[in-house]
């Protein structure tokens, strides 16, 4: 593929609102999780809640959109002077030019999950107040953004469970090298409702504690909420990119997807679609694996994506890539995780950190994979990140320096 | 470059017409259009322990993707894929906030499985063993036409044989009552980048602003503005008619997909 500019790009979760609280918490090893007091939830588990979404308020014109999924959104795109970075693109490229392609895996359900409780008793109709289309409807976050941002070029949400955020820079890759837009709003938000927590829950697929990947007593995931979003041009002159080994730009070069056709939840043993969308990326890079300096696991923290993962990432890589999963930190953000994942891979390309995996104590020995549990300071040139998803669904990614 | 492929392959289930052959009678003009409730067959692709476990959107989407395979003849396997629906498994979505809404909140994981909206993608890569890539997308009303423009996309830059998938079902009540989508409606295309012996028609899509084109048939009109799969019916009326000519689909908003279409002889 074309490399493609990550022109702007930010990120919201429980470790931070935007870039510099996001870095500062990778280079503190802290973690956002905490026992989960989200909505009256009697689980006992770890979530990771971003604070205080309560208070967002959506411009008065989009009302009707107000749910927790679009307030994250909408608290997210304020970060870092992105949707300024947006309107400027807007404004140089035109509206009808930038795309706008965003995963989420639950949308605004919590908002159906709660007007459920407020049914009419006699006729069980839902309230009148609950909009389905602007809230619950998996495209509303997309149809919110870009109505929030001007945009009027095509649209859609990639809704693939926890690969969603990392497929959508492959469609925004194809639109753009088609030409059918000349840049993309590429992103996911994901929230926390009861759907995902119970629906985890039931699959015992939670841990009681702060989730820890890669650990020997690994006992699940925990899950996150958060927002993360990038604004992808290509290469090229006017768009300003600096190649010298001093530039801070990050590039996407290369993407893979693949399908497990195995099972619905639960990752192929071997991790066979997982390998292959890590093939595929390196192929559409043009790149051989060792000119990979890290990867950012998907690393949910459950025993048998763990186990899978690591198969997967040795039958490539080999054992001597330092690679970690991030998802200790800032929870599984599910359908936003490709998206912040792909956002903390550019802050490790341009800050030189590859982030340990904390919770982590002892690192699972049957895990070939060399799994990073202290932050390791180096110049990083070219970053793999994985997501994989419930249906067996898988994305790779590499991002790397311009310069 | 051109957003453009040809059609290899058509499958189509709705009410009143169980086929792409059903379907075609009824919107070349050859047969009166008598609407009835969508029968869906079982999901025989799918080993019975699956089966079991799959609701209407499923059997939908593996039934319509089936027929337009097979009339492809292209083995699913060689296929990337895109499906679309605006809303996923709708009854068991009520089944899940009802439950949340209940004393103690309980949910089966059967059901926290398939309501991931990718549900009908994975039990078919699992049902044929498709490892390509395979995404998933929403765009309420505009679902079809974002699928289209995707699988074009994809069939334009990546030179691939990509078979796209649009379907929805009906809620039941109460969510029927904001979303009143009224049975189930399917549509799959396999596109491909150059013409085969079975190719139907040459088809090309960009973005425009014209009037959204409606169906003269007030019955078919229903339908393609109550299910939001049914937006494809203009395409597939112009399909059906083996004429030339040009269609503009409901997408958003500011924008319709405008698509030509050229029968192949």
């Amino acid at each position: 593929m074309n490399p493609l500019l990550l022109k702007a790009f930010t990120a919201t979760s429980c470790i931070g609102r935007g870039i510099a609280p996001t870095l500062d918490s990778l280079i503190a090893q802290r973690s956002g999780l905490a026992p989960c007091d989200f909505e009256a939830v009697e689980l006992d588990i770890h979530v990771g809640a971003v604070e205080r979404l309560d208070e967002e308020t959506l411009p008065a014109e989009l009302s009707r959109f107000d749910c927790r999924n679009n307030r994250l959104a909408h608290l997210a795109l304020r970060q870092d002077d992105f949707d300024l970075r947006v309107r400027e693109a807007a404004g140089r490229l035109g509206a009808r030019r930038i795309g706008v392609f965003l995963g989420t895996s639950t949308s605004g359900i919590l908002e159906t999950e709660l007007a459920y409780r407020r049914r009419d008793p006699s006729s069980g109709a839902l309230p009148a107040a609950f909009d389905y289309g602007a809230t619950h409807n998996s495209f509303s976050v997309a149809d919110f953004v870009r109505r929030r941002l001007g945009l009027e070029g095509p649209a859609a949400v990639v809704s693939c469970a926890c690969a969603s955020s990392a497929k959508v820079f492959g469609t925004a890759r194809r639109m753009i090298e088609a030409g059918v837009v000349d840049a993309a709003l590429v992103g996911g938000v994901d929230s926390l409702c009861l759907t995902t927590l119970y629906g985890f829950h039931s699959l015992q697929l939670c841990s009681r504690l702060p989730c820890r990947p890669f650990d020997v007593e690994r006992d699940g995931l925990s899950i996150g909420e958060a927002a993360a979003f990038a604004l992808i041009e290509p290469v090229q002159a006017g768009a300003g990119i600096r190649l010298d080994a001093a530039s801070d730009d990050v590039l996407l070069l290369g993407i893979g997807e693949s399908s497990d056709a195995y099972h619905m939840s639960a990752p192929h043993p071997e991790g066979h679609g997982a390998r292959r969308a890590m093939q595929e990326a390196l192929a559409s890079a043009s790149l051989e694996p060792d000119a990979i300096d890290y990867i950012n696991l998907h690393g949910t923290g459950t025993p048998s994506n763990d186990r899978a993962e690591s198969q997967a990432v040795t039958s490539v890589f080999g054992a001597a890539v330092p690679c970690s999963s991030t998802k200790g930190a800032t929870g599984h953000a599910l359908g936003a995780a490709g998206a912040l994942e792909a956002v903390i891979s550019a802050l490790a390309l341009r800050h030189g950190l590859m982030p340990g995996g904390v919770n982590t104590v002892r690192v699972d020995p049957t895990l070939t994979a060399h799994y990073l549990r202290r932050n390791r300071e180096a110049r990083v040139t070219r970053v793999l990140s994985n997501s994989f998803g419930f249906g067996g669904t898988n994305c790779s990614l590499i991002l790397g320096r311009a310069g | 470059m051109s957003i453009a492929g040809y059609v290899a392959g058509i499958g189509a289930l709705g009410p009143g017409f169980g086929s792409w052959e059903d379907a075609q009678a009824v919107l070349s003009g050859r047969r009166r259009y008598e609407p009835s409730p969508t029968l869906l067959p079982a999901p025989i692709l799918l080993p019975s322990t699956e089966r079991r476990r799959t609701g209407r959107v499923v059997k939908l989407a593996l039934a319509v993707a089936a027929e337009a395979v097979s009339r492809a003849g292209i083995p699913a396997q060689q296929l990337q894929s895109v499906f679309s629906s605006s809303g996923g498994d709708g009854h068991n979505c009520h089944e899940i906030c009802q439950a949340l809404a209940a004393v103690p909140r309980e949910i089966s994981p059967t059901r926290f499985s398939n309501s991931v909206h990718n549900a009908a993608a994975g039990y078919w890569s699992i049902a044929t063993g498709a490892t390509l890539a395979s995404t998933v997308l929403c765009a309420f009303d505009g679902s079809f036409c974002a699928a289209l423009l995707e699988a074009l996309t994809q069939v334009s830059v990546d030179r691939a044989p990509v078979l796209l998938v649009a379907y929805d079902t009906e809620y039941p009540d109460p969510l029927r009552g904001k979303r009143p989508v009224p049975d189930a409606l399917g549509v799959a295309l396999v596109l491909t980048p150059s013409p085969g012996p079975g190719s139907a028609a040459y088809i090309e899509a960009k973005l425009g602003t014209d009037a959204a084109v409606s169906m003269t048939d007030p019955e078919l009109e229903w339908l393609r503005t109550s299910i939001p799969a049914a937006r494809s019916l203009p395409l597939l009326r112009q399909l059906a008619l083996r004429s030339a000519g040009r269609t503009a689909l409901e997408y958003l908003d500011v924008a319709r997909l405008i698509v030509e279409v050229e029968p192949c002889r």
